[in-house]
């Protein structure tokens, strides 16, 4: 009892000791100061370079927490808590959240930069006159295939891949509104139907496809087609950047005939309180240096035109991540869906992958 | 003055029981009788019961969870039965156990090393001559990785009913002049009956909801309900239909543990 009683107590000791230093831990990195901005980002998606940069330039400590999927970031904040003072969601997510009253309005009389930004990618369906949200990346999706296997003249469009040639060779990404998306594109539907009759049709064209399937998985898929694990993949821009930038094997492709176009935006959730800090930190990522800068570490298409400019002519002619004018035009910005058509993406998309 | 006492021991065990088992399995159950608009209804359960593919994936689930439970069984009882029978078995039972210290993506990961295209079962298929086969993303490499990380917990409770078992039975049965296998079959595997009935409780309940596994391993080519539960709490947001999943699986949960619970001894001798 006496020998339970004092381990008991020596826990206890080292519980406390180790809140105690976490706590100073908390206080020395300044995250309740006054002096710092909370960052709610995607893993690893801005330079940390910057955030080095922009603390000596304005004085800011930038504390960034990180969320792995856009549900994830709008349970959290719609639960409140939290002291978020921007977060980086995607561009359906930007009308769910406005839609849910979690964002604060942008003063565009504190902004500065929009000059630089191309207005081909402002002023889009989520968010009219950019009233929330500041574009911080943009990409696609498309087709991945490893020259060793596949020639690029086999690959140039979705129906390509219904081609028996390709049995058990194709990885998807794990995303309902994706995969669903390129099956409608595919039969000349929008990628933002909601009539059950073209889904149930889209899960159809699915079903077909089920034998050249290989897998469908999430994150793995980089390191799989790193590894040369399949010749085909479908996935979006940025993943693919990272592929190609590991295997010099792999291309990206931007079927011509219309795919996804999606955006990563700056926005501002109620509860952020760091008001001076949110504008400087606003001005100096539309700053064409700073947006380049971001745009090389990260590896995806920068929707800053002058930051564009900065960048070596092998990335911004690269037509694989800044599609040409003609692909742009067909390309399809997802809309916030109610969550019963959400529902009716998702369970038609369940029932495919239950199909093989 | 004592019973104050030990009423006052069981606060912490009554608070902990109420907070971490009740509380949230009330939720659960609470949650599954709302729809996306917050309406209270019992249409997440007649969808349920309605929709071919979630009656499709249950057996789906409850087909791969056996095979998975049977496969660790037949591996596990005579790894507990040799081990039992090792000088330092101690040490040996450590050693089955300490696969359970690492993290289970990282297990994960290390079989997508092992079975890819360039992979070590690959690379041996090609030296013996057989060349390399696609073995990720098939049903059983799911089967195989999942049982591999079962084992321990079968293994675990066999390993303490043999340890239990009281060597005088054996004797008794081998003076009696029963044979090795009549001993095994009549006395031994009887007596240490509870701890196969534990180890499968142990495997079988997370094997229904493995989902990690089914994506990694399987390439979602098995899809079980706890892909489906995943895929409502995270993607459609629709937490009612998640959670009557999850109330599915808690009834199949005390199904199981009906089926393999201790029943009593009837007509008092044993069979």
């Amino acid at each position: 009892m006496k020998r339970l009683i004092s381990i008991i107590v020596a826990l206890l000791a080292i519980c406390g000791l180790l809140g105690y230093s976490s706590d100073r831990l908390q206080a020395s990195s300044g995250s309740t100061g006054s002096h710092v901005l909370n960052l709610y980002n995607w893993g690893d998606y801005i330079d940390p370079g910057l955030l080095t940069k922009f603390q000596k330039e304005t004085g800011y400590h930038v504390n960034v927490e990180t969320f792995d999927s856009n549900e994830a970031m709008y349970t959290k904040i719609k639960q409140g808590g939290t002291q978020y003072d921007l977060a980086i969601p995607s561009e359906y997510m930007v009308a769910k959240m406005k839609r849910a009253h979690l964002l604060k309005p942008l003063d565009q009389r504190k902004l500065t930069g929009w000059h630089n930004y191309d207005p081909r990618f402002l002023n889009q369906s989520f968010d009219r006159g950019n009233r929330y949200s500041m574009p911080y990346f943009w990409g696609t999706l498309g087709i991945i295939y490893n020259d060793k296997y596949v020639r690029a003249n086999e690959v140039q469009h979705w129906q390509d891949l219904w081609s028996p040639k390709f049995h058990d060779k194709i990885m998807l990404i794990d995303s309902a509104r994706d995969i669903m998306g390129m099956a409608l594109i595919t039969q000349g539907q929008s990628m933002n139907s909601t009539d059950p009759a073209t889904l149930s049709a889209a899960e159809k064209k699915l079903n077909n496809l089920a034998p050249n399937v290989k897998a469908v998985v999430a994150d793995e898929i980089k390191m799989y087609m790193i590894q040369n694990e399949a010749p085909l993949a479908v996935d979006w821009s940025g993943e693919a950047a990272e592929m190609l930038a590991n295997n010099p094997h792999l291309h990206y492709i931007v079927p011509s005939e219309g795919s996804n176009l999606w955006f990563d935006n700056l926005v501002i959730p109620k509860t952020a309180t760091h008001t001076k800090a949110i504008y400087a930190f606003l001005n100096f990522m539309s700053e064409p240096q700073n947006a380049a800068q971001n745009a090389k570490y990260i590896g995806y298409a920068t929707p800053n035109k002058a930051a564009k400019a900065l960048l070596p002519r092998s990335v911004r002619d690269d037509q694989q991540f800044y599609p040409n004018q003609q692909t742009l035009q067909h390309l399809q910005v997802y809309q916030d869906l109610s969550p019963a058509k959400v529902q009716l993406y998702n369970d038609r998309y369940l029932e495919f992958k239950m199909h093989h | 003055m004592t019973k104050r006492r030990t009423w006052l021991y069981f606060i912490p065990y009554g608070l902990w029981l109420a907070l971490f088992v009740i509380a949230p399995v009330a939720l659960i159950i609470y949650q599954s009788f709302f729809d996306l608009g917050h309406h209270f209804t019992l249409g997440n359960y007649s969808a349920y019961f309605q929709s071919a593919t979630y009656l499709k994936m249950t057996l789906n689930s409850v087909w791969y969870a056996f095979l998975i439970t049977l496969f660790t069984g037949l591996i596990s009882y005579p790894t507990a039965y040799f081990l039992h029978g090792l000088k330092h078995r101690q040490l040996w039972l450590l050693l089955v156990i300490l696969p359970t210290w690492i993290n289970i993506l990282l297990k994960a990961y290390a079989f997508i090393g092992i079975f890819s295209q360039a992979g070590l079962a690959n690379q041996f298929l090609s030296f013996i001559g057989i060349g390399p086969q696609q073995i990720l993303f098939t049903n059983a490499s799911f089967i195989f990785v999942a049982t591999y990380i079962q084992i321990p917990f079968m293994i675990l409770p066999i390993f303490n009913a043999l340890d239990d078992l009281n060597p005088a039975f054996i004797n008794a049965s081998q003076d009696l002049g029963a044979s090795g296998w009549q001993t095994f079959s009549k006395v031994v595997f009887p007596l240490t009956l509870p701890g196969v009935k534990a180890g499968v409780q142990a495997v079988f309940i997370p094997s229904l909801s493995l989902f990690m596994l089914t994506r990694l391993i399987g390439g979602n080519k098995v899809i079980t309900l706890g892909t489906a539960i995943e895929e409502h709490f995270l993607t459609t947001m629709n937490w009612g239909m998640g959670s009557t999943i999850g109330v599915v699986l808690i009834i199949a949960m005390v199904v199981v543990m009906l089926l393999t619970g201790d029943q009593k001894p009837k007509g008092g001798t044993p069979r």
